[in-house]
């Protein structure tokens, strides 16, 4: 599978993001930069990694959202291409319209940096195809806006028709987010963002390998 | 022209910027202040021979950019 990882000025989690697409779903991967209009050919997968675009200036994901290189990745997603993005990523998603809701200040106004545990409640995803529903993981979250808000319409389609992919597992929601949501995706199902970095949890060295089956999931999808 | 756009949180929307400022000045004895909330002040000129197409313009740049409007409520004044 191809898969591209878009960069953009201020993103700092780019390359454990290539390292676990390499090593998780067997990904040929390319950096893209920002300023580029079109997506390498063949592209599988577009990923959105995190950090902090653009200083996280006027909103998180805001003007990363509506850069140029994001034409080509709603093109892409409009063809049924799959796109995910993850903490930043999935600001950005939601900034651009990809994904539904928006990600606010945390609720204890705290920046949150340590593991939550994160459970599965949709495994039929090009995300968790590998995975159990109802699984419980361990992953990393790093974020100062990670409170998921929607309005209570899209909320409950979010929640009727199965697309909240991730949920903090019970007392552990480390931000305030609305019905403790982690990940959601898109009516179509091709587009996925989430706060958490499974991208950090994959491999000996990270401590557990519990996000590892994510990525594998991924390298199946296309 | 110059406008002038007031970027507020809707109504029903949590602010803990808000709520954090409140617990702060009732610790500074300010009492009887109620429902703080924090917004965004942003200052443009913009190029447009009338008021109305200012306005419009600016309205313009708010809904694609400027505010979310899953969250935020914008109100525009040409100045």
């Amino acid at each position: 599978m191809k898969a591209a990882v878009v960069v953009f000025p201020g993103i700092n989690r780019e390359n454990d993001m290539v390292r676990a697409l390499e090593r998780g779903a067997g990904a040929h991967v390319s950096k893209l930069w920002h300023t580029e209009t079109s997506l390498p050919a063949g592209t599988d997968v577009v990923v959105v990694p995190g950090g902090f675009s653009y200083g996280d200036y006027l909103r998180c994901g805001a003007i990363a959202g509506r850069s140029p290189v994001m034409k080509a990745i709603v093109s892409h997603a409009a063809r049924g291409g799959l796109v995910l993005g993850v903490c930043n990523g999935f600001q950005i998603l939601t900034e651009s319209g990809l994904l539904p809701g928006a990600l606010m200040r945390n609720a204890g106004l705290k920046f949150v940096c340590r593991s939550v545990r994160l459970s599965v409640e949709n495994n039929s995803t090009f995300f968790t195809r590998n995975m159990v529903k109802g699984d419980v993981v361990t992953c990393p979250v790093a974020h100062h806006d990670g409170n998921y808000f929607a309005d209570v319409d899209t909320l409950k389609a979010l929640e009727d028709t199965g697309r909240v992919v991730f949920r903090y597992a019970q007392g552990t929601n480390p931000n305030g987010a609305i019905n403790d949501i982690a990940g959601i995706m898109n009516e179509a199902g091709n587009v996925i963002g989430m706060m958490p970095h499974p991208e950090n949890m994959i491999e000996p060295l990270h401590g557990s390998l519990d996000c590892l089956p994510l990525f594998e999931s991924l390298g199946k999808a296309a | 022209m110059k406008a002038k756009v007031i970027i507020t949180l809707k109504n029903g929307v949590l602010d803990p910027q808000g709520k954090a400022i409140e617990g702060a000045l009732s610790g500074l004895g300010f009492a009887g202040v109620d429902n703080v909330r924090q917004g965004k002040f942003i200052e443009l000129d913009v190029d447009a021979s009338n008021e109305g197409e200012a306005k419009k313009a600016v309205e313009a740049m708010c809904e694609k950019l400027l505010a979310n409007t899953v969250i935020e409520n914008y109100r525009v004044e040409i100045v």
